[in-house]
């Protein structure tokens, strides 16, 4: 999970580490209240304030996602200017009001995965405030890479190795350094995978503060951390939410066949070969990606089906399962009785299904479901044609409409 | 031989009161699998009945193993017991842990990975989120199907569970040495490395299946490892071409960013070292069929 820029300042804060004054606002008047307190304290310093858009993607900047403001009343206007704006697909609902920061130098740090060496790495340069991707294609040497072991962490000297090794000067080790162990707390108790502070800046008063934040926490670390108040209800696709209620794993896609798989390798192989076959279609594509996981009960078979049919796009549906640990006769039982379930409910499947069964059983499956007779469902052997298959149908249906 | 697992592999389950533990310690004992025992510090000196067999519970991994001589384990403990129940089999200096366990913080994992550096690499850790490891007709320690396929001469190794099953059964004919699922989350303690290696040195494996997904980079350093190590034919198959940037599918590990882990580009790095990659799984099968009668 993405933590919005004032969502990870506010971790950053709780361990300490120094960040510029600044609240969140969802609204032009609001941000321009926020403005006005800064006045009380400020008087007319300018810039008073900096607006900035609150997105979970980089290169806001370029997108005139952030701007300066020098009164209240500016500050009004530039917020109203920059909410509901789109930077690359993401609409903006909050813009954060933060206090001006006298700029003397700019850094970079972070704490991350290092995947290939199986560890923790930290990453600093003292070319901070660009796109590292940058600095790292342009400038190697000035982008330190200092690996960092689980076991004994990061204490003062580490600290100061990280922020010596990236070329940080003398003035700005010691406040970097500190602001680096504080970092590295809320890295491992937050169990974040990644806490990147670009730009770390260096102040014309001698302080070193965090000005920007990005943080994505571990999902599977849910179960021992509280991040109720991270939830984000605006990012989340309808159908996705609902499916996540049901616990299945769904991801909504611009296609309009409907996949239903089990084994997140397969579904996804499952989409490429549905993709590929599409191609001789006019560019049929898969609608979403659906794991219904190793136990295809009826009910969840149900719920899978539901959820697919309810995106509007949809014109046809592959189910696709290898039986492994489950056998095919249970699923199959789960399809027929999900078809009859849905029917109840007074949601009767109105689109063509073609299921795939192999593995486990699969010739008792394709007997159940041949035996029961559904209009709508079509077996097919291989799940390269059964792709097929449900391309054809799709583009037939679209065509149709 | 096969690699990592033989017919004389003894197994604990750690976790095997549990309900993962004791469905799938069942199967095992049913596909032949010679499970000695289990762990449960608070079912220590109890049994459990597994397949008809009497499968003794101990206290810890140490226990079992010295009554036992167990060089296997299997992990079903939950996430939460995860990390703490890998650690007990590292300072056991048990040979072969396999982590079934879906759903492990990755802090844990690295957590234990650095463990098992620290203390010498005496354990060879599988997984975490893995379907484990299966030498067909000879040993099963995991949740791979062993009715699937048959004892051969392709060694196979995946990130993804189900795609394994897919492709052990289109080969079922040709049979496998080996299967190892190393799972798909972004930290991993046996990577496609490690087993290219093991295969590349087992004299029953005649050719390599590699299954790789997008995100990381894996499938690249596998690539420039077999330019350099691999004289036996490897073809591969990589899923998630058509997903989009920044959506996590399921595995942890299978996220784009940028364009570092796309599909194309672990395609382009392995065909480039002389690997041939399937467009589809079945696809590969027909590949594997070609490199064997070559």
């Amino acid at each position: 999970m993405d933590l919005f820029e004032y969502q990870a300042k506010e971790l950053f804060a709780e361990y300490g580490v120094p960040i510029p004054q600044g609240k969140v606002a969802s609204t032009a008047e609001e941000a321009r209240q926020i403005a006005d307190e800064f006045a009380a304290v400020k008087g007319d310093a300018r810039p008073l304030a900096v607006i900035k858009a609150q997105v979970k993607t980089g290169g806001r900047g370029k997108a005139g996602g952030v701007k300066l403001a020098d009164t209240p009343a500016e500050a009004q206007e530039k917020a109203a200017k920059i909410l509901g704006m789109d930077i690359k697909g993401h609409t903006v609902h909050t813009v954060l009001v933060a206090e001006d920061t006298d700029i003397a130098q700019e850094y970079y740090l972070s704490f991350l995965l290092d995947r290939a060496e199986r560890t923790f790495l930290s990453m600093c340069s003292v070319e901070g405030g660009v796109e590292i991707e940058e600095v790292a294609r342009t400038k190697p040497q000035a982008l330190a890479k200092i690996p960092v072991s689980p076991l004994t962490g990061v204490d003062h000297a580490k600290a100061l190795e990280i922020v010596q090794a990236g070329g940080l000067p003398a003035e700005a080790q010691a406040g970097a350094a500190e602001l680096a162990e504080r970092l590295w707390a809320v890295f491992t108790d937050e169990d974040a995978t990644l806490v990147e502070v670009n730009p770390l800046v260096y102040t014309g008063d001698g302080r070193v503060i965090a000005l920007d934040a990005k943080v994505t926490l571990d999902d599977n670390a849910a179960f021992r951390q509280d991040w109720a108040q991270f939830a984000d209800p605006t990012a989340v696709d309808p159908i996705e939410a609902r499916a996540k209620a049901k616990h299945l794993n769904y991801v909504k896609l611009n296609g309009s066949v409907g996949i239903i798989g089990n084994g997140a390798g397969l579904v996804m192989s499952t989409l490429d070969v549905v993709a590929y076959a599409g191609e001789e279609f006019g560019g049929v594509r898969p609608a979403n990606f659906l794991d219904i996981g190793g136990g295809a009960s009826a009910e969840v078979m149900a719920n899978g089906l539901d959820i697919v049919l309810s995106d509007p796009d949809v014109r046809s549906v592959l189910v696709n399962v290898f039986g492994g640990i489950t056998s095919c006769d249970a699923v199959a039982n789960g399809i027929v009785s999900a078809m009859a379930l849905l029917a109840e409910r007074g949601e009767a499947v109105r689109h063509p299904i073609v299921v795939r069964l192999d593995g486990n059983n699969a010739a008792e499956g394709r007997r159940i479901l041949a035996d029961a007779h559904l209009p709508l469902v079509e077996q097919v052997a291989t799940m390269d044609d059964a792709a097929r298959r449900a391309a054809e149908l799709a583009a037939a249906a679209s065509n149709g409409a | 031989m096969a690699i990592f697992l033989n017919a004389e592999s003894r197994i604990i389950v750690q976790g095997i009161t549990g309900s993962e533990g004791r469905k799938h310690g069942a199967r095992m004992i049913a596909a032949g699998t010679n499970v000695v025992g289990g762990t449960n510090p608070r079912k220590a000196g109890q049994t459990v009945e597994l397949s008809g067999r009497s499968v003794p519970v101990f206290a810890d991994v140490g226990a079992a193993m010295a009554a036992t001589g167990a060089d296997v384990s299997v992990v079903f403990v939950p996430p939460v017991g995860t990390k703490d129940a890998v650690i007990e089999a590292i300072d056991a200096q048990i040979p072969l842990v396999i982590v079934i366990t879906e759903g492990v913080p990755v802090h844990d994992t690295a957590n234990m990975w650095a463990y098992a550096t620290a203390t010498g690499n005496r354990t060879r850790i599988v997984g975490p989120n893995c379907p484990g490891v299966a030498s067909p007709g000879k040993s099963n320690a995991g949740i791979i199907p062993a009715d699937i396929t048959s004892e051969g001469r392709i060694g196979l190794v995946s990130k993804s569970g189900t795609l394994t099953y897919q492709m052990m059964y289109e080969l079922r004919d040709i049979g496998f040495s080996t299967a190892v699922g190393i799972g798909g989350d972004p930290i991993i303690g046996t990577t496609h490395i490690d087993c290219l290696q093991a295969f590349q040195e087992d004299p029953e494996t005649e050719a390599i299946v590699m299954i790789g997904e997008i995100g990381g980079d894996a499938e690249e350093r596998a690539a420039a490892f077999i330019e350099k190590n691999v004289t036996k034919p490897v073809v591969a198959y990589v899923a998630g071409f058509t997903a989009p940037e920044g959506k996590t599918m399921g595995h942890a590990g299978a996220i784009i960013s940028g364009s570092a882990g796309t599909a194309q580009a672990k395609k382009e790095a392995l065909e480039k070292v002389g690997v041939r990659v399937g467009r589809t799984p079945s696809g590969t099968a027909r590949l594997v069929r070609e490199v064997m009668q070559a």
